[in-house]
């Protein structure tokens, strides 16, 4: 899978291994909370999340029932956006009056898909109690959420995108950090000797973090707001 | 996967490309979820406004917009033209451009004469839905019947389609032959010679006999006998008609074993179907209705699109 345009591969936060073992982890800790998961409803949001959901359950002694949201319906910025984003649909398959429900997805960023989940899943019912669980938390909250389990905390740029990969839709297993790439037109004043690395292709496993000698470029080079793509 | 919805206006399914005919029904699709939950409502389109300007009496395609338009939250005005200035001479531009005035964001219209629609595009920056003009298209109707036919056939292509009855005066049966075109099926259009306009064969084969159009057919679809655009001398009677073309249990029998039927209302029974039909296993007549509210809540969500901002 090829980066949006615009972005290239900074980081790979999990290769396919660790994030096995992160899912585990998080299927582990909802279970210590909730012995009697047979009772719970994990509900995947559209698109990376449902798939996530499935594997979580899957790990789970008793597997619950499995549910889908998409949040298209309850965005907050459909005035602004054009032409409106297709939509996939939402399959709750039980009544959610008094049950558990985690919700499930891969990247916490501003909270604001996790806003909508909880709107959405509240016209359904009166659920006892909602968790969350993610994959990835990138900071960056632009509102008052947080999640329950979080399969790792990274620290990011606020243009910067955190990709996940999952077999199911991607063909691969991991989760990448990418970082805007300069395009060559949008670079107003070229210094003579143009920074660019080459687009690090399927980098085995993990990058050096910091190569705090090519990041400059990226300050004088940043274009407009980077297309936000997880909200 | 399906493309996403690049038009501003619904105007006709003429315009429509085969995959914006699929965005809608999978929409639509999607709506029909939200019409089963408990609390029928999403907060979609809150603060967007619609004005509902009907031109023509309706009570099937007009209610279902409203409901639609509830569901989703927007807010809407209805306008019935038999109790509005149009009785005191208004044109439609004037009428077109005070509503305007009151910046809706979308205009649906059923309209008397073809193309009305078309020239309110022209002159209104809303986005237009035509929900049927004269005898021209009646998009979101042939919408709502394809996505009934694909539920109950699990798809669209190789279907055969019979559409019968007064083929001059329906804006249904030009729409859905288009639309059925587009997407792979074979619709055949039948009616009595002097209901069946010339060059109506661009649309789709036609034929006189009714048992020639229902042998073998997966669909029909009934059309209303419009007696009241009848000015001259169509038909001897409605007697007649039905002896020659109404659809009856024995010919039914014809079709295919799990053929469906259809019909856009309102019907006249005992004149194009018998109520044994109507009433009848086949008859998918009342999902056309819910469909119809999902459709309609799919054309609202693909046409508001964001304005402000980029646009």
């Amino acid at each position: 899978m090829t980066p949006p345009r615009g972005f290239r591969e900074r980081l790979c936060l999990m290769d396919a291994a660790r994030l096995d073992r992160t899912l585990s982890r998080m299927a582990a800790e909802i279970c210590e909370r909730h012995p009697d998961t047979a009772r719970l409803l994990l509900v995947g949001v559209h698109t990376r999340g449902v798939p996530l959901a499935q594997r979580l359950a899957a790990r789970l002694p008793v597997r619950p029932v499995v549910g889908s949201l998409d949040i298209t319906l309850y965005r907050d910025d459909l005035t602004t956006i054009a032409p409106h984003p297709l939509t996939r649909g939402t399959a709750i398959p039980v009544a959610i009056d008094g049950r558990v429900v985690i919700v499930v997805d891969d990247v916490l960023f501003t909270g604001r898909t996790v806003r909508a989940a909880l709107d959405e899943l509240v016209d359904f019912g009166r659920p006892a109690r909602i968790e969350l669980a993610v994959l990835c938390d990138r900071g960056h909250r632009e509102l008052p959420i947080r999640a329950d389990y979080v399969g790792e905390t990274v620290s990011t740029a606020r243009d910067e995108i955190v990709e996940v990969r999952l077999s199911d839709e991607d063909g691969e297993d991991s989760v990448w950090l990418l970082e805007p790439a300069p395009l060559p037109a949008a670079t107003p004043p070229p210094p003579p000797p143009v920074e660019r690395r080459p687009a690090a292709k399927k980098a085995p496993a993990r990058e050096a973090p910091a190569k705090p000698a090519a990041r400059p470029a990226r300050a004088a080079t940043r274009r407009k707001p980077a297309p936000r793509r997880k909200r | 996967m399906s493309a996403p919805f690049p038009h501003r206006h619904l105007l006709g399914i003429e315009p429509l490309a085969a995959e914006h005919v699929v965005s809608v029904l999978d929409t639509a699709e999607t709506m029909r979820e939200v019409l089963g939950r408990p609390i029928k409502k999403v907060p979609t389109l809150r603060g967007r406004s619609v004005v509902n300007l009907f031109y023509e009496a309706s009570t099937r395609t007009r209610s279902s917009f409203e409901m639609a338009e509830r569901v989703l939250s927007a807010d809407s005005l209805s306008i019935a033209t038999a109790t509005s200035s149009v009785q005191k001479g208004e044109t439609l531009l004037d009428t077109a451009k005070n509503l305007e005035a009151m910046n809706p964001d979308m205009i649906v219209m059923r309209h008397g004469s073809s193309g009305a629609p078309h020239f309110l595009a022209r002159h209104c920056k809303a986005a237009i839905v035509n929900a049927g003009d004269g005898f021209h298209e009646h998009p979101t109707q042939a919408l709502l019947d394809a996505l009934t036919l694909r539920q109950k056939k699990g798809r669209l292509e190789g279907l055969k389609v019979a559409i019968i009855g007064d083929v001059l005066h329906s804006r249904v049966a030009r729409s859905n032959a288009l639309l059925l075109a587009k997407v792979g099926a074979k619709p055949v259009l039948c009616g009595p010679p002097p209901l069946l306009p010339v060059g109506v064969e661009q649309y789709a084969p036609t034929t006189t006999r009714l048992d020639e159009a229902i042998e073998g057919a997966d669909a029909i679809m009934m059309l209303r006998l419009q007696r009241e655009r009848m000015s001259g001398a169509f038909l001897p009677s409605t007697r007649e008609y039905h002896e020659l073309y109404g659809l009856t249990v024995e010919r039914v029998k014809k079709a295919k074993p799990d053929v469906v039927i259809l019909h856009p209302g309102p019907m006249n029974r005992g004149v194009e179907i018998a109520s044994e039909v109507a009433d009848g296993p086949y008859s998918v007549i009342l999902d056309q209705v819910t469909n119809g509210v999902a459709v309609r809540m799919a054309v609202l969500y693909l046409l508001l699109g964001g304005s402000g901002g980029e646009a």
